[in-house]
């Protein structure tokens, strides 16, 4: 059986080779600084499980400490030349789509089937992992057929995670850190507070902005902590069903799905919601990390909008 | 009230882009002690999440193969194929990802996707290349514009297609939860009303990309090939 563990020390490995790669550049400006970040966040990845919470708290503040008021900035690594990718792209030709193609289609596959295949009764990895277990095994694959392929060397591959790792920047564990925010909004009661102040300032009986209040209050919410999931109990047992349900006589189903998908219209709009929103924008090296919010607010207001006034033709009809 | 003293934090901090690590770790201790935790239990917290959480930070398990790809020209091949296709705009190009990926998490098949699977190594690229077989080299303000959409494609595809899977965990969490409240559903009943929104989205979302062709077009107007 793969346990996720093993696929969380193969992170670990990687951010502390990156450490070490980080070491080694004399020329690497706030050398010291950077080797100690990836090395903690590798050393998080590797122990965690073993670790007590405490040690690993100390440890992450540790980490943040070093980076200080700003972000440490990509380190510089030697990559090829516009001229000689041209040259390579014109060599390899479609075969630079096989690696790239392994990734989402190991992934799938080992999803459906890891659960599936049993070697003396165990499962290949529980179905609740197996999408993380895929995808770290769908890694390897990808980079044993582009070390082939390619002709490359292992080395040159830990050189390219450097280089894109460290574009990433210490933005990388900013979502780790958000959820660990959401732990603690969530241990002082941040939810209750918030959703007292929704509920007292709506009239009962005005059902348009009941509605309103639940739905614009889903999205509100999901936005202070960047899940829609948090947000969801807090506002149903909140609003959706005393006033929407018991009180008016809404249809629970109508009220809980378009409730969950008007919290989503708020993830498309906050910076919170960091593995979907900021991940992205350091993974694609856009200079502007609330780059992909912006693109998406528009999307997501319409479309709250949208929600809004189908629930509030729909809820009470079926 | 004193408990949304994070939430206050994180609103100025982010506001005033301040290293967003150090605002996030400021704003959970200042409401961890306004919730009257310890000190020891507030470190804890934080450590038991990071730990918790550290499956979001597999996905830069596959930046070494990115980078190899990326050294080996990926990206200027599916530039010289985009480029082949002349019906390709990076409008488009996102259009029918924006339906592969809302299709495909309708069934259950979020995996099929993904920021880093497929939007860094495969799609990007491709908005990016239509977008310059048409109008040479992009200014780029006009390229992170492209790239920011790519990513706001995946996101909105997943987000309104898998709530019509039943399996999904936000369907099953509605059903959970409503259980707990004595109002007993099927799965089906809950996902049946995610497809109304589903079919909101993809024609906004699919409009503002056709948008975004049409706001390129007069960009380059005089340098359309």
């Amino acid at each position: 059986m793969i346990r996720l563990e093993f696929i969380y020390a193969l992170g670990g490995l990687l951010f502390l080779t990156v450490a070490v790669l980080e070491f080694l550049d004399r020329a690497n400006p706030k050398r010291y600084r950077k080797t100690t970040f990836w090395g903690i966040y590798g050393i998080t990845f590797l122990f965690g499980s073993v670790l007590p919470p405490f040690a690993t708290g100390c440890l992450v503040i540790l980490m943040v400490l070093v980076t200080g008021w700003k972000d440490l900035g990509a380190s510089k690594v030697k990559t090829t030349t516009e001229t000689e990718r041209r040259q390579s792209a014109a060599r390899l030709r479609d075969k630079l789509f096989i690696p790239a193609l392994c990734i989402p289609l190991v992934t799938f596959l080992g999803t459906l089937l890891l659960p599936k295949i049993a070697i003396n009764g165990q499962a290949l990895a529980a179905a609740k992992d197996s999408t993380l277990v895929s995808l770290g095994l769908s890694v390897i694959v990808a980079l044993v057929a582009a070390l082939w392929l390619f002709r490359q060397r292992f080395i040159t591959s830990l050189h390219e995670g450097r280089r894109l790792l460290t574009a990433v920047g210490t933005v990388a564990v900013l979502p780790q850190l958000l959820a660990a925010l959401g732990a603690l909004f969530a241990a002082a009661g941040v939810g209750q507070v918030v959703s007292e102040g929704v509920t007292r300032f709506i009239p009962a009986d005005a059902t348009f902005l009941v509605i309103v209040a639940f739905t614009v209050g889903m999205a509100l919410f999901t936005m202070i902590m960047g899940n829609a999931f948090a947000a969801f109990p807090v506002m149903v047992a909140g609003i959706g069903l005393p006033l929407i349900v018991h009180k008016l006589g809404g249809d629970p189903a109508i009220m809980a799905a378009l409730g969950m998908l008007s919290g989503y219209c708020g993830t498309l709009m906050t910076p919170m919601a960091a593995n979907f929103n900021i991940v992205p924008a350091a993974l694609l090296e856009l200079p502007d990390k609330n780059g992909v919010v912006k693109v998406q607010i528009p999307t997501g207001l319409i479309l709250l909008a949208v929600n809004t006034l189908l629930m509030y033709f729909l809820v009470f009809r079926f | 009230m004193l408990t949304l003293i994070g939430v206050l934090i994180v609103i100025i901090g982010f506001a005033l882009r301040v290293n967003p690590l150090l605002v996030v770790t400021v704003a959970g201790i200042a409401t961890g002690v306004a919730g009257g935790l310890s000190p020891v239990a507030i470190v804890s917290d934080f450590g038991r999440a990071f730990t918790e959480n550290r499956y979001v930070g597999l996905v830069w398990l596959t930046l070494p193969v990115i980078g190899l790809l990326e050294r080996s020209g990926l990206k200027e091949r599916a530039q010289e194929l985009i480029s082949r296709i002349q019906s390709a705009t990076s409008g488009r190009v996102l259009l029918l990802y924006l339906a592969i990926r809302q299709l495909t998490a309708s069934i259950g098949l979020t995996s099929l996707g993904g920021q880093a699977q497929m939007v860094r190594p495969l799609i990007a690229p491709m908005a990016e290349a239509a977008a310059e077989a048409r109008f040479g080299e992009l200014p780029d303000k006009t390229r992170y514009l492209i790239l920011a959409h790519a990513a706001a494609v995946d996101n909105v595809g997943v987000f309104f297609g898998e709530d019509i899977f039943l399996a999904m965990g936000s369907v099953l969490l509605i059903k959970g939860f409503l259980d707990g409240n004595g109002i007993h559903l099927t799965p089906l009943h809950i996902a049946l009303w995610a497809i109304p929104t589903a079919i909101a989205v993809f024609i906004i979302h699919g409009a503002r990309l056709l948008l975004l062709d049409r706001r390129l077009s007069k960009q380059f107007k005089d340098r359309k090939t």
